[in-house]
C-alpha cells in the first residue's frame, strides 16, 4: 500500500515537474525580448555571452560583486547540492556509472556543506534587517524544506541507516516500471515526502530562478545593437503593414 | 518649505547602510498628469472607473510582450543582493526603496493575478489584491526609481528594476494616472520637436547668439548650423544644451571640435531633442515616435552620419534601441557606426592628432568624472566593452592635467545615479532627488577633501541639471559641475584663434607638445 502510494506520487511529481518546467521554459522562450537591454559592459560576441552566463551560473559572478557572505553561503549550498544530487544517481543506476562512483567520497560529506550553507542563508533572513524585511513566509518555508531534506538524508547516512539495498530496488523498480516494496522507515519516508513536495512546487515557485537565469535579457544578450539590427516583433509587424500598403 | 528638512544634509561615510525607516518616503510622489497632457499621448485623461480591470488587462498584455518582465517577476529568490545598492534607499532608509521591495510592489500583484501560488495561497507568497492603496504605493515608489540599473549589476539573475518600474508606469499611464513632468514634456516633443518647446525661429536665434559669443571669445567664426541640407553630420543633442548651464559650454565644445575637424554638420529643428522621456514611462510606441523624428530629419537633410551630444538616457536609446525602433539606417555612410557619440568623435580626432590642445587651459581645475548610469550600464562607446568608461576619461586626460577618479565602487559599472534620472528631474520631487544624490555626493566630497578635486565633469544633461541643483545642499557650489566638452572647449586652440582659452595659464604651455 505504502509502496504503491509513493510510487504513484513519484510518477505524478515527475510529470508535474517536467510538464511544468517545459511549459514555463517555452513561455520564456516564446515571449519576445523586443529591445536590447544587456547590462553593460556586456560581451560583444555570442561566445562572450556564453562565457558570461557560465561565470554567472557556475560561480555566481554578480552575487560575488554584491555581497561576499551571501555569495559564500549561496555558492556552498548550490555546489554541495549539485554533488549530493549527482551522488544520488547511484540509487537510480545499475551498474552505477563510473563517474558517480568518483563523486561518492566527496558527495558523502557534501550534505553537511549543503546543510551549513542553508542554515547560514536562513540565519540571514532573521539577522539582517533588510533581508528580514523582504522575506515572505514562502521564503522561510523553502529553506525549511531544503533543510529538512538535507537533514533527513544525513540522518540516514550517519545515524539511523535505512535498508539501502531495498530502497535501491524500489527506485530501480520505479525506473523500470517494475514496482518493488519501499522500506517503511520513518526517516526515509520523511526524506522522500519532502523531496516530493519540492518536485511539486518547483514549477510554481521561485525555484524558477534556475531556468529563468538563462532567459534573462540583461545577461544573455550580445552588446551589438549598432552592428546588427535586433528585431522587435511589433516593429516588424508595422513595417510589413507599411510595405503592404505601399509605405508611408 | 520642505527645503529646510534637507538643506543641511549630513554626508554619510561611504557604505554606511541605513537602518530601515518604513514609510518615510511614502508621500513623495510627483504631480499627476492633467487630462490635456495624458490625452495628447493617447492615454485616458484621468483615472478610469474600471481602473483595476484595465490595469490587470494591461499587465497581462505587457507580460506577453516582454520576456524580461516575465522572467524578472518569476525569478527573484529574495537573496537580498540588491537591498543596499539603490541610491534612493541609501539616501532615505525607506525599505520600499530597496530594489527587491520596489519590484515586489508589482510582483505581489503579478503573483495574485497571474500565478498558481498567488491565486490559491496568496498569504504564503506575499500576493495581494490590486487596491487603491497599492496603486498609491506604485505611484510613489515607482517614481522613486531612476531606472539606473545599478541593482541589475549585482543581481545573480540580472533582474533589472528599471524594466519593472517602466512596466508599472506604462500600466499607470493606461489607466489614467500618468506623471505630469514626463507626459507634458513628451507632448512638447511630438508637437514642436524638443523638450523645451523651443520653436525653430527661437532655436536659430539662440544659436546665432552663441556663434557671436564664440567669435567674441576666440576671434574665430565657428558655425552652429540649423537645418542645413547636405551637411555630413546631424548632431542630435539634448535641448538643455541650447540654453542651460553648464550644458551650453558643452555645445560650444562640440561646435569647436566640428570646426577644428573641418566637417560640415547641422542640428535639426524637427529633431532638436536627443532626450527620449518615452523610455522613462516605458512606452516603446512613444519612444519610436521620437526616434522616427531623428530618422526623418536625417533623411530630409541628407546627412551621412548621426552624432549624439552629451545625454545619458538619450545615448542608451540611441545606442541600444534606435536601430531596432527606426532602423535600418542603411541610407547613412556605412563607414561609421550609427549613431556615434560625440565623445567617440572627439576621441578619434585626438588620437589622430587633429586637435590642437592646450591642456594648461584647464589647470585651474582638478577634475573627476561622473559616469552617467545609462551610459555606464545601458550602452557602450568604441569597440570594446567598457569603452564608455575609458573614452570620456581618455578625453579628459588629453585636455586636462589634473584628473582623479572617485572611489572605485562608485564609478564605472558601479556608478551611482545623480539622483535625478528616470523622469525624476522635477521640482515636485526635490526631496527624493536631494536624498538620492547622497552616495554620489559622499564620493565626491571624499575626493574634494583628499585629492583637492575642484570640479566634476559629466556627459549627461540630466546629471548636469541635477547636480547644479542639489550640490548646494551638500555644501558644494553649483558651478562645480562641468560639461566634458566644456573642458575640450577650454583646451582647444582653433586656427587663427587669438590667445588661448578663456582662463589661460601662461606658465604651463609646454604640455601642448605632449598631447
Amino acid at each position: 500500500m505504502l509502496s504503491t502510494i509513493f510510487a504513484i506520487l513519484f510518477y505524478l511529481a515527475t510529470a508535474v515537474l517536467v510538464v511544468g518546467l517545459v511549459y514555463r521554459i517555452q513561455l520564456y522562450a516564446r515571449t519576445p525580448a523586443p529591445l536590447k537591454i544587456p547590462t553593460t559592459p556586456a560581451p560583444v560576441t555570442r561566445p562572450g555571452v556564453v562565457l558570461r552566463m557560465f561565470r554567472e551560473v557556475a560561480f555566481f559572478e554578480s552575487l560575488f560583486k554584491s555581497n561576499k557572505w551571501t555569495w559564500l553561503f549561496g555558492w556552498i549550498f548550490h555546489a554541495a547540492m549539485l554533488l549530493v544530487v549527482l551522488r544520488h544517481l547511484r540509487y537510480f543506476t545499475e551498474p552505477v556509472w563510473f563517474w558517480v562512483n568518483w563523486i561518492q567520497p566527496i558527495g558523502k560529506y557534501a550534505g553537511f556543506a549543503m546543510l551549513a550553507g542553508l542554515a547560514a542563508l536562513w540565519g540571514r533572513r532573521f539577522l539582517v534587517e533588510r533581508v528580514r524585511y523582504i522575506s515572505a513566509p514562502s521564503d522561510h518555508l523553502m529553506l525549511m524544506l531544503l533543510i529538512g531534506i538535507a537533514a533527513s538524508g544525513l540522518m540516514m547516512k550517519y545515524v539511523v541507516h535505512t535498508d539501502i539495498v531495498a530502497l535501491k530496488a524500489f527506485t530501480l523498480g520505479l525506473v523500470h516500471f517494475n514496482w518493488q516494496p519501499l522500506p517503511a522507515d520513518p526517516v526515509l519516508l520523511v526524506h522522500l515526502s519532502l523531496v516530493l513536495i519540492l518536485m511539486f512546487i518547483f514549477p510554481v515557485s521561485k525555484l524558477l530562478h534556475a531556468p529563468g537565469v538563462f532567459f534573462s535579457p540583461s545577461r544573455n544578450q550580445v552588446d551589438n545593437s549598432r552592428d546588427k539590427r535586433h528585431p522587435a516583433p511589433w516593429v516588424t509587424a508595422l513595417e510589413t503593414d507599411n510595405s503592404r500598403t505601399g509605405g508611408e | 518649505m520642505k527645503m529646510a528638512d534637507y538643506e543641511t544634509i549630513q554626508i554619510n561615510t561611504l557604505f554606511e547602510i541605513p537602518r530601515l525607516n518604513p514609510g518615510v518616503m511614502k508621500d513623495s510622489s510627483p504631480y499627476v498628469a492633467a487630462a490635456v497632457h495624458q490625452e495628447a499621448l493617447g492615454f485616458p485623461g484621468e483615472l478610469v472607473d474600471d481602473w483595476q480591470a484595465r490595469a490587470i488587462e494591461k499587465f497581462g498584455e505587457l507580460l506577453k510582450k516582454s520576456r524580461a518582465l516575465r522572467v524578472y517577476l518569476d525569478g527573484c529568490v529574495k537573496c537580498g543582493a540588491c537591498t543596499d545598492k539603490c541610491h534612493y534607499f541609501l539616501g532615505t532608509g525607506d525599505p520600499k526603496n530597496m530594489p527587491v521591495a520596489r519590484q515586489d510592489l508589482l510582483r505581489k500583484i503579478y503573483r495574485r493575478y497571474f500565478t498558481f501560488a498567488g491565486k490559491y495561497f496568496p498569504k504564503l507568497v506575499g500576493a495581494e489584491d490590486l487596491t487603491k492603496d497599492v496603486l498609491d504605493e506604485w505611484y510613489s515608489y515607482f517614481h522613486q526609481c531612476s531606472q539606473c540599473r545599478r541593482c541589475s549589476v549585482y543581481c545573480p539573475y540580472g533582474i533589472d528594476t528599471a524594466e519593472i518600474s517602466m512596466a508599472a508606469r506604462e500600466i499607470m499611464d493606461h489607466i489614467g494616472k500618468g506623471q505630469k513632468y514626463c507626459n507634458e514634456i513628451l507632448g512638447k516633443v511630438h508637437k514642436i520637436g524638443n523638450n523645451l518647446g523651443l520653436p525653430e525661429k527661437a532655436l536659430i536665434n539662440t544659436l546665432e547668439d552663441l556663434e557671436e559669443d564664440i567669435e567674441d571669445e576666440t576671434g574665430v567664426q565657428v558655425r552652429i548650423p540649423v537645418n542645413e541640407k547636405g551637411a555630413d553630420i546631424l548632431l542630435v543633442t539634448p535641448s538643455a544644451d541650447f540654453f542651460a548651464e553648464p550644458h551650453i559650454d558643452g555645445l560650444i565644445g562640440y561646435a569647436k571640435v566640428f570646426h577644428a575637424a573641418g566637417v560640415s554638420w547641422t542640428v535639426s529643428s524637427y529633431a532638436s531633442e536627443a532626450a527620449n522621456f518615452a523610455m522613462f514611462i516605458g512606452s516603446q510606441e512613444q519612444m519610436k515616435m521620437l526616434t522616427d523624428r531623428i530618422r526623418k530629419a536625417a533623411e530630409d537633410l541628407g546627412v551621412k552620419r548621426i552624432i549624439f551630444g552629451e545625454c545619458g538616457h538619450a545615448w542608451r536609446v540611441a545606442y541600444s534601441f534606435m536601430n531596432t525602433l527606426s532602423g535600418p539606417f542603411d541610407f547613412l555612410d556605412p563607414n561609421y557606426p550609427v549613431p556615434q557619440h560625440i565623445c567617440e568623435f572627439t576621441w578619434d580626432l585626438i588620437q589622430k592628432g587633429k586637435l590642437n590642445l592646450d591642456k594648461s587651459a584647464n589647470d585651474h581645475m582638478t577634475l573627476t568624472f561622473h559616469d552617467s548610469c545609462n551610459v555606464a550600464r545601458g550602452s557602450r562607446m568604441g569597440d570594446t566593452p567598457g569603452g564608455q568608461f575609458e573614452i570620456p576619461r581618455a578625453i579628459i586626460r588629453a585636455v586636462c592635467n589634473n584628473f582623479v577618479d572617485m572611489a572605485a565602487d562608485t564609478i564605472g559599472e558601479a556608478t551611482f545615479c545623480c539622483g535625478g534620472g528616470g523622469g525624476l528631474l522635477t521640482d515636485d520631487l526635490m526631496e527624493i532627488r536631494t536624498k538620492g544624490a547622497s552616495p554620489r555626493m559622499t564620493a565626491l566630497q571624499e575626493v574634494i577633501e583628499e585629492q583637492g578635486v575642484t570640479h566634476m565633469a559629466a556627459i549627461c544633461a540630466i546629471c548636469k541639471t541635477q547636480f547644479a541643483k542639489v550640490m548646494p545642499a551638500y555644501g558644494i557650489g553649483m558651478d562645480r559641475i562641468v560639461s566634458l566638452h566644456q573642458l575640450v572647449s577650454n583646451a582647444i586652440i582653433l586656427d587663427g584663434q587669438e590667445g588661448s582659452g578663456p582662463v589661460a595659464d601662461a606658465e604651463e604651455t609646454e604640455n601642448v607638445a605632449t598631447v
